[in-house]
């Protein structure tokens, strides 16, 4: 009798759900506000993906925010958090100031897309130029 | 009645007149007060210690290489070093270091900081051998340590991040890291460390920082200390 196949990779992830949130539902909020909704949104544990960016500020709160729930939060590790945004190089000062407006105009970058994740399932964010690899817990 | 009243109000508006006029000298003389203090803060600042901050991920060598700066130039070290991440749990300082580069003096106030990380799990500590109970009192340890560099990140003059030249450097916590020192209008300077390591590959931290100088240096076995000190001393002049 021929054996089934088991399935030894994703199979084993219990569940998760990506949940998408655009830059409207949050620009106009302030970083206090920001910031919950984030974690309102990881600690449900889903993945999020977030149009645009966060002020660096703002990136460095969530990450001092989410230490101090480590130890405080149930089988909460922290969370893995990427920024792909476009490669600024050879862009030039003519580049960079038409960016800079267009961010401006638009209220953020929103040429980015931020992915943040609970460290439970999220693994790893590999980041090269050229690739984003979201490697899953089992 | 009426002129009782009137000469009241006259009385009042002299006193107001007269302290209108206390409060022009008044504001005056706080302006003035201002500018000398601003003259003097511009004077003395020179002579105010430079805060140089070690920062970056756990594990890259920031406590390496401060021990090797404050070893060649006071005699003594900051902090332990160890393979096991997050060895450096709460912020170390150093004052009054005195660093000598080509007959260049400077002198420092060294700050090495807890490496910063998205997360900490204690289970990671015991790959390194680390007994349960010792594991998840670093782990809270480590946590609070992440928590109080960045609050420290404000009151830096000068930042060192040291990045493990043998990892791959785009890391969105080292671009936070950086990020966050630019916000702040904070020189920085990009250290790839472990460049005696075969992996190591300072060109792939070039072209993810590319608007940063970067040195390559191995803190384990001293070299390239020069090219070091030479980009810290421009840095320290910036500010």
């Amino acid at each position: 009798m021929a054996k089934k196949k088991v399935n030894k990779g994703i199979g084993k992830i219990k569940g998760f759900s990506i949940q998408f949130l655009p830059y409207r539902e949050y620009g106009d909020l302030d970083s206090n506000e920001r910031i919950k909704k984030i974690l309102d949104i990881i600690l449900a544990n889903n993945i999020l993906i977030l149009q645009g960016r966060l002020r660096s500020g703002e990136e460095t709160r969530l990450i001092g925010d989410t230490m101090a729930m480590i130890g405080h939060v149930a089988n909460f590790n922290g969370i893995e958090l990427a920024v792909i945004a476009g490669k600024g190089k050879d862009e030039g000062y003519w580049g960079k100031f038409k960016k800079s407006l267009a961010n401006a105009l638009a209220g953020g970058d929103l040429g980015a897309v931020t992915i943040i994740g609970p460290a439970t399932i999220v693994k790893e964010v590999k980041r090269n130029p050229q690739k984003i690899e979201l490697l899953l817990n089992k | 009645m009426r002129e009782r009243g009137s000469k009241k109000i006259k009385h009042l508006s002299k006193y107001t007149k007269f302290n209108k006029l206390n409060l022009q000298k008044y504001n005056m003389a706080i302006k003035v007060f201002g500018f000398f203090k601003r003259v003097f803060a511009g004077f003395s600042k020179e002579k105010k210690d430079v805060k140089l901050g070690f920062y970056g991920p756990p594990n890259a060598g920031k406590t390496s290489l401060a021990n090797l700066i404050c070893k060649d130039f006071t005699g003594e070290e900051m902090g332990s070093v160890s393979n096991v991440p997050h060895e450096t749990r709460n912020v170390q300082f150093k004052e009054k270091v005195n660093i000598e580069y080509k007959g260049k003096t400077m002198t420092f106030k060294m700050v090495d900081t807890p490496g910063i990380a998205t997360r900490i799990d204690y289970e990671d500590f015991l790959k390194f051998k680390v007994k349960k109970s010792e594991a998840k009192k670093r782990a809270k340890e480590a946590t609070q340590g992440i928590i109080e560099s960045i609050k420290w990140l404000d009151d830096m003059d000068v930042v060192v991040v040291v990045l493990d030249s043998s990892e791959n450097p785009y890391d969105q916590v080292n671009i936070t890291i950086i990020g966050n020192l630019v916000a702040r209008d904070i020189p920085v300077l990009i250290i790839a460390n472990k460049i005696d390591l075969k992996k190591s590959n300072i060109k792939k931290i070039e072209s993810a920082f590319p608007e940063y100088e970067v040195v390559g240096i191995s803190a384990k076995r001293g070299d390239n200390l020069d090219e070091f000190y030479e980009a810290l001393f421009k840095l320290a002049k910036k500010i």
